[in-house]
C-alpha cells in the first residue's frame, strides 16, 4: 500500500465521555433541515406547514443556484416553519410518520453512469449537497471540475466517533458511494485511513480509489491537514470534501433508488450519563436521542465536536454535516483567583497548569472561556498545533486586516476555519479565532464571486 | 469565598453601563477579574478552552524574575556594607537592599498601573496584565539610588509612549521596560551610569564602578575584574536585578520549562554574544577586546537582557526563524556596542531595543520565504 504520511504537529485533547461501542437503534420522531446549516445558500422554501412529504421530496433550495435541492430525509409531515431576525429562514420541521415511503430515484450501477447521470441523480435526490467544496466549505458547484475528492475515514478530534464501528458492514454501499464519487472528477477519490487505527475492511478494500495512510495526532484526522500534506489547494483550484457515511448514502441511493437518511451518530461528553452510539436520522431532534440520558446540571448541547461543532437548544436538531452530539457542562462559574490556583481539574497545554504531570488523565471540561479576551501576546505556540506550512498568526491578522493580497500568499485557501479550531482553543488571548476565519473566508468569498 | 463572591456579584452592577460608578468600569473589572475568573462562556468555535490565560502566562514571568530581585535585595545590601565597611549578618543586609529596592517597586507599578487604568477606562477596555511584568522589570534594570521621581517619570513615557500609543499590551514596538531605562538612560546619563550610582548610600571618596564602567576606561591592559564565579553568583555592583547570572538562570529554567520565553531567541542571544567576544578576542587590537568571550555573558546586562528582555514576544520576532536571528543579533551587537563604542558602556539595551525595531523586517523576510514557496508550487503547475 501506500507511504504513511506522518502529521506532526497537533494536540490530543483526552475528554471524559466517549461513546461505548454499542448501538441502540432510536426512530427519528421529529427531524429538522437547517438552511443555517449550508453556507453561502439562500433558502427558497417548497413546502408550507401541513404539508406531507416523502423521503425525497424537496424541502427547500438555493436561490442563486437552483438545480442544489434539499429534500426530506424521511416521510411525514411539516409541522413547523421556524425563522429568525428579518424572517431569515432557520428551521423545517418535519414530524415522522410510520409510512416510511420515499420518492424513487432509479436503481442504478454508478460504474456504468456518466458524469452528468451521476450528477443528476445526486441533485434530484438531494445528497448533492452533501459533497462540500474546499475552499469556503460550500456545497460542491457540480460544473466544477474538482482536482480531487477527499474522503476521511478517521476522525481523532475529541471525543470524535470511531469510523471503523459505524462503517461496519457497510461495504457495499461504501464502495456504491465511492463509484459514483469517481464519476465526479478527473482526478483521484482519496479515502485517508489511519496507518495503525483503521481496521475495517469496508476502509481498507476500498476499490478505484487511492487509499492513504496516516498517523498523528489530532488534526490528522481532518481533510484540511491531510489534502495540505498530500497535495495543497492552489488559488483557483476546488477540491471536494465527503464525510464516510454521506458515501455510504449516496452509495445506497445508487443500490435502492431510495433517498437513506440512516446515520449513526455518537452521543458523547461528560453530561452523557451513558454514552454510545444512536442508528436514526438526518436531522433528527435532540430531545428524541438524549431524552433522560444526560446529567441535571446546566448544559451546553453541541451538534459536531467540542471544537468545532455548533451550539443548539436541548429541543435543537442534529446538524446536516454532524455526526456527534457532545454535552458538556456549561461554565458559568468563577473560579477563585483561578488565573494563579494550581486547577488541578483543569486541562491546559501549556506547562503553567499542571495537567502535564498526568498524561493520560480523562478531563471533564466546561465552556468556560477561563479568561479574558486580550489581543495576541504570546507568539510561537500556533504554529506548534497546527499542521500545514502557513504562518498561523500572520494569517489571522491578514484575515482581521481584510487584505485580501496578504490573505492569499499566505496561503488562504489551504484552510477553513475548522483547521483554526485547536489554535482556538490554546490561545491565551482567548479570542474567537474560528469566527474571524469563517467571517474571512465569506469576505474572501463574496469579493471573488 | 462565597461570602466575597456575593459582595463582588451585589456591587457588580454599580459599576457596569449606567451605573453609578460606571467611569471605574475597567478598575473595577481588573480588581473582579483578579479575584475571579469570569463565569463567561465560548458562544461558537471551540467550546472548550485551555485552562491558561494571559494573567497566568504574565504571572509565571513575574515570578521566573522573582529570584532575580531577591539576589538583587540582597546584593544591595551586601554591596552597601562592602562599601561602608561593616559587617551584617545575612537578614540584616538582605532586609536594608529590601528596603531600599521596594520603594522602586512600589512606584514603578502605582504610576505603571495608574496609567494603564487610565487609558484602558477611557479606551472602555478591560485592563491588560502586560504591565504585571513590565513594571516588576523596570526596578531590575535600574540602578538602586536612581530617584523614584525619575523611576515615575520614566515609567509613564515607556507606558504612554511605549505602548498606549500604539495601542496597549501586544501592539507595542518596543519593549517597555527597556524604554523606561532608556528614557532614563538618555535623560539623566549621570544616574545612570558612572561610579556613583550603584551602591546604595555610598560613601564619597570610594569608587563603585560595575565591571563594564572599568572595562570601558580600560587601555593597553584589562583592570582588574570580578572572577568569574563572582560574576556568575552576582556578588557585584550593577543594576538592582542583572548581577546574578545564577538567579536569572533560575528564571529562565522556570520560563523555558513552561515554554513562555522562545528558547531560540535566549539560545540565540548568547551564542550571538559569545561568538562577537571570541572574534573580539581574535582582533585583539586593544585591552577590551581580549576579555575572554565568556565574561561577556555573565556581567553587566547581558544574561537579564537574554532571559527577560530580549524573549518578550510581543517585540520581538514572531516567525520562529526570526527569533533565531533576531537573538542572534541583539547577542552580536550589545557586545559590539559594548566594545567598541566608547560613549555606552552597557550595550545589552541599545542592542534589544535597535533588533525591537527590525524585528518585522526579519519576519517580512521569513514570511517571504513562505509566500515565494506557495508562488512556486501554482508556478510549476501553471507550467
Amino acid at each position: 500500500m501506500s507511504t504513511i504520511t506522518t502529521i506532526k504537529k497537533g494536540l490530543d485533547i483526552k475528554l471524559v465521555g466517549d461513546a461505548e461501542k454499542t448501538i441502540t437503534e432510536v426512530l427519528a420522531k421529529r427531524i429538522a433541515l437547517k438552511p443555517t446549516d449550508f453556507t453561502g445558500v439562500f433558502p427558497k422554501l417548497l413546502v408550507k406547514e401541513g404539508d406531507k412529504v416523502k423521503a425525497g421530496t424537496p424541502i427547500f433550495f438555493d436561490k442563486y443556484r437552483d438545480n442544489i435541492v434539499f429534500t426530506s430525509p424521511l416521510s411525514g409531515e411539516v409541522t413547523e416553519i421556524k425563522r429568525g431576525a428579518k424572517r431569515k429562514l432557520l428551521e423545517i420541521i418535519i414530524k415522522a410518520d410510520s409510512k416510511s415511503e420515499s420518492l424513487d430515484f432509479g436503481v442504478a450501477d454508478p460504474t456504468k453512469l456518466n458524469k452528468e447521470s451521476v450528477t443528476e441523480k445526486l441533485l434530484k435526490s438531494g445528497l448533492w449537497s452533501m459533497i462540500k467544496q474546499r475552499p469556503y466549505t460550500v456545497i460542491a458547484n457540480p460544473e466544477a471540475k474538482p482536482k480531487a475528492i477527499f474522503v476521511s475515514g478517521f476522525d481523532n478530534a475529541p471525543l470524535g466517533p470511531d469510523y471503523d464501528f459505524i462503517l461496519h458492514g457497510k461495504g457495499e454501499a461504501f464502495q456504491a458511494g465511492l463509484d459514483a464519487l469517481t464519476k465526479l472528477t478527473e482526478g483521484k477519490v482519496n479515502v485517508n485511513i489511519h496507518s495503525d487505527q483503521t481496521k475495517t475492511k469496508v476502509l481498507l478494500n476500498s476499490k478505484n480509489v487511492q487509499v492513504n495512510e496516516f498517523k498523528g495526532k489530532y488534526p490528522s484526522g481532518m481533510v484540511g491537514p491531510q489534502i495540505a500534506a498530500l497535495n495543497p489547494i492552489n488559488k483557483g483550484e476546488v477540491v471536494w470534501v465527503v464525510n464516510p457515511q454521506d458515501v455510504i448514502n449516496i452509495g445506497q441511493l445508487f443500490l435502492t433508488g431510495k433517498v437513506c437518511s440512516e446515520k449513526i451518530i455518537a452521543i458523547t461528553g461528560s453530561e452523557v450519563l451513558k454514552p454510545r452510539y444512536i442508528k436514526t436520522s438526518a436531522g433528527v431532534c435532540l430531545n428524541d436521542i438524549l431524552q433522560d440520558n444526560v446529567s441535571d446540571v446546566e448544559k451546553r448541547f453541541i451538534s459536531g465536536n467540542p471544537l468545532t461543532g455548533s451550539q443548539v437548544e436541548a429541543t435543537g436538531f442534529l446538524g446536516a454535516y454532524d455526526h456527534q452530539i457532545t454535552v458538556l457542562p456549561e461554565g458559568t462559574d468563577q473560579r477563585f483567583l483561578g488565573w494563579i490556583m494550581p486547577n488541578l481539574d483543569q486541562y491546559s497545554y501549556y506547562k503553567s497548569m499542571f495537567s502535564w504531570l498526568t498524561p493520560n488523565k480523562k478531563y471533564k471540561l466546561d465552556t468556560n472561556m477561563k479568561g479574558g479576551e486580550r489581543a495576541f501576546v504570546v507568539t510561537g505556540k500556533f504554529e506548534e498545533v497546527f499542521p500545514f506550512d502557513i504562518y498561523p498568526m500572520q494569517l489571522i491578522k491578514a484575515v482581521m486586516a481584510e487584505d485580501i493580497d496578504m490573505m492569499e500568499q499566505l496561503g488562504i485557501y489551504e484552510v477553513e476555519a475548522e483547521d483554526f479550531a485547536l489554535i482556538e482553543f490554546i490561545s491565551t488571548s482567548k479570542i474567537e479565532i474560528q469566527s474571524v476565519m469563517h467571517n474571512g473566508l465569506e469576505f474572501l468569498r463574496k469579493e471573488m464571486s | 469565598m462565597k461570602a466575597l463572591q456575593k459582595f463582588m456579584d451585589k456591587v457588580r452592577p454599580n459599576f457596569q453601563k449606567g451605573g453609578k460608578y460606571q467611569y471605574l468600569h475597567s478598575t473595577f473589572d481588573a480588581f473582579d477579574t483578579f479575584l475571579f475568573v469570569p463565569g463567561h462562556v465560548t458562544k461558537k468555535g471551540s467550546h472548550i478552552r485551555d485552562g491558561v490565560d494571559l494573567k497566568r502566562t504574565m504571572f509565571l514571568v513575574v515570578i521566573a524574575a522573582m529570584p532575580a530581585l531577591l539576589f538583587g535585595m540582597w546584593n544591595v545590601g551586601y554591596q552597601h556594607f562592602l562599601n561602608i565597611n561593616e559587617t551584617a549578618t545575612f537578614m540584616e543586609t538582605f532586609f536594608y537592599g529590601f528596603l531600599k529596592v521596594l520603594p522602586l517597586v512600589i512606584v514603578s507599578y502605582v504610576v505603571g498601573l495608574g496609567v494603564e487604568f487610565i487609558f484602558a477606562q477611557s479606551r472602555g477596555h478591560e485592563v491588560n496584565e502586560g504591565y504585571l511584568v513590565s513594571g516588576f522589570l523596570i526596578p531590575l534594570i535600574i540602578p538602586v539610588s536612581t530617584p523614584l521621581w525619575m523611576v515615575g517619570l520614566a515609567t509613564i513615557f515607556a507606558v504612554i509612549i511605549g505602548k498606549e500609543v500604539f495601542g496597549g499590551t501586544g501592539m507595542n514596538i518596543v519593549n517597555p521596560a527597556l524604554l523606561a531605562r532608556a528614557f532614563l538612560f538618555f535623560a539623566y546619563p549621570s544616574q545612570l551610569s558612572g561610579d556613583k550610582v550603584w551602591i546604595a548610600e555610598q560613601v564619597d571618596g570610594t569608587t563603585g564602578a560595575t565591571p563594564l564602567g572599568n572595562l570601558l576606561t580600560a587601555t593597553d591592559k584589562l583592570p582588574p575584574l570580578p572572577s568569574v564565579m563572582e560574576s556568575f553568583i552576582g556578588t557585584i555592583p550593577g543594576s538592582v536585578g542583572e548581577t546574578s547570572t545564577l538567579a536569572i538562570l533560575l528564571g529562565a529554567g522556570i520560563l523555558l520549562f513552561t515554554g513562555i520565553a522562545s528558547w531560540r531567541v535566549m539560545l540565540s542571544v548568547f551564542a550571538g554574544g559569545y561568538l562577537m567576544g571570541l572574534v573580539f578576542n581574535l582582533i585583539g587590537a586593544n585591552a577590551y577586546m581580549t576579555l575572554p568571550a565568556h565574561m561577556h555573558l555573565l556581567i553587566g546586562g547581558f544574561a537579564f537582557g537574554a532571559v527577560f528582555m530580549a524573549t518578550d514576544p510581543v517585540s520581538a520576532s514572531q516567525t520562529n526563524r526570526g527569533k533565531y536571528i533576531y537573538g542572534f543579533l541583539i547577542g552580536l551587537m550589545a557586545v559590539l556596542i559594548r566594545v567598541v563604542n566608547p560613549a555606552y558602556p552597557e550595550g545589552m539595551m541599545l542592542a534589544i531595543l535597535l533588533m525591537n525595531v527590525f524585528a518585522p523586517l526579519i519576519d517580512h523576510y521569513v514570511v517571504a520565504g513562505n509566500i515565494k514557496r506557495r508562488l512556486n508550487r501554482m508556478k510549476k503547475i501553471a507550467a
